[in-house]
């Protein structure tokens, strides 16, 4: 394998769930995967490079993009995935807790689209993915911090998309509805049928059906297509 | 070389990296007073991200440390520490003595 041509990924959260799963199929087409998150990662793969890392610590974020620039010298693709979620009520819901979600959901993938279009830009080319939520345009009651959150990474990302626009870096987001991972883990299952009932397609959804949204956003022939929210389930 | 010589040689030559990507006839010459940002520079606004990007890599690799060039009064007309290669000085001397 080539590091000067193979594409290079850095997908945020790859310890588990859609971030292990979005490394590992990227893994299996032959890209040079950089993942992180704050545990270990079980993905052992020639190709895959593991960073610890608190992607609401600015410095840390900073240095795993100095480690990709000094390393490949490029950066194709960035999959901003890592996020947590909180189901409470509003009335119930500590501002500590908010704080911690804003963080990670908003201000994390903020700092990785900055230091990745700087990496980006030298090639004049880059394809960044956020992760947003069908939360955002059902207003799921009890996740009121959570999806104002997400709200946040879309209109993130439509602005970003204009900002980095002139380099060539297309910004969109993939908005899934629930997929079993531990982040939905203690919702209870009444819970998730109301949700599905609003949904237009009326299941789960999976792994590749976020996989096959990425796909289209983080392919070249998708260099006119930016600034796009894209929610499974037809909602 | 003093911290403020090597500063100045880092913009000078991140001056110049910016200069390979230009029109012959629209150079942009180096000195101190020289204007950044406002109606002054002949900098546009992409040219001043690309300059200090360059700078800020620069300042990593040549100083071996992790530095981000962010400031909150980047674009004010007034206060912008971008203002002039003097300003900017001055704001890396200040920043990297922290
Ligand atoms: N599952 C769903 O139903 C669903 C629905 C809609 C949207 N989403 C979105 O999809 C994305 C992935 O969710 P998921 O279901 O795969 O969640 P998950 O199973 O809980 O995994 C989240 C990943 O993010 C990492 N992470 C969390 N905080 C981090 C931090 N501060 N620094 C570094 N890494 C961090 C976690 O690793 P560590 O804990 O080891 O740090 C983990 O690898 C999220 O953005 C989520 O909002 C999920």
């Amino acid at each position: 394998m080539n590091p000067v041509t193979t594409p290079i990924y850095l997908i945020t959260g790859t310890s588990k769930g859609i971030g292990e799963a979005l490394a590992n199929y990227y893994l299996q087409q032959g890209v040079i995967v950089v993942g992180c998150s704050r545990s270990h990662s079980n993905i052992e793969h020639e190709s895959y490079y593991h960073h610890s890392v608190d992607v609401t610590d600015e410095q840390s974020v900073k240095h795993l993009f100095t480690w990709v620039r000094k390393t490949f010298g490029r950066l194709d693709v960035l999959i901003n995935n890592a996020g947590i979620a909180a189901m409470n009520h509003a009335i119930l819901t500590p501002a500590s807790s908010v704080e911690r979600i804003l963080q990670t959901n908003v201000l994390a993938s903020f700092i990785c689209c900055r230091e990745a279009a700087k990496i980006m830009k030298k090639k004049a080319f880059g394809r960044i993915v956020n992760f947003s939520t069908v939360a955002v345009p059902l207003n799921l009651e009890g996740e009121a911090a959570y999806a104002a959150s997400k709200s946040g990474v879309e209109t993130l990302t439509r602005v970003l998309a204009r900002e980095f626009a002139e380099f060539n870096i297309t910004v969109n987001a993939v908005g899934p509805t629930p997929i079993q991972t531990e982040l939905i883990k203690n919702v209870g299952d009444d819970k998730i049928n109301a949700l599905l009932a609003r949904q237009t397609l009326k299941r789960m959804g999976t792994f590749d059906d976020v996989i096959n949204v990425v796909n289209f956003f983080v392919d070249e022939k998708s260099d006119f297509i930016s600034a796009q929210v894209v929610y499974l389930g037809g909602v | 070389m003093s911290m403020r010589e090597t500063l100045l040689s880092i913009i000078e030559q991140s001056f110049e990296e910016l200069n390979d990507t230009r029109e012959p006839g629209n150079l942009l010459s180096f000195h101190p007073e020289v204007a950044l940002y406002g109606a002054n520079s002949s900098l546009d606004s992409v040219d001043l991200v690309n300059l200090l990007l360059a700078i800020e890599e620069r300042i990593e690799d040549e100083l071996d440390i992790s530095f981000t060039i962010a400031n909150e009064k980047a674009l004010s007309q007034k206060n912008s520490p971008f203002k002039t290669v003097k300003s900017l000085c001055d704001y890396l001397q200040i920043e990297l003595a922290k």
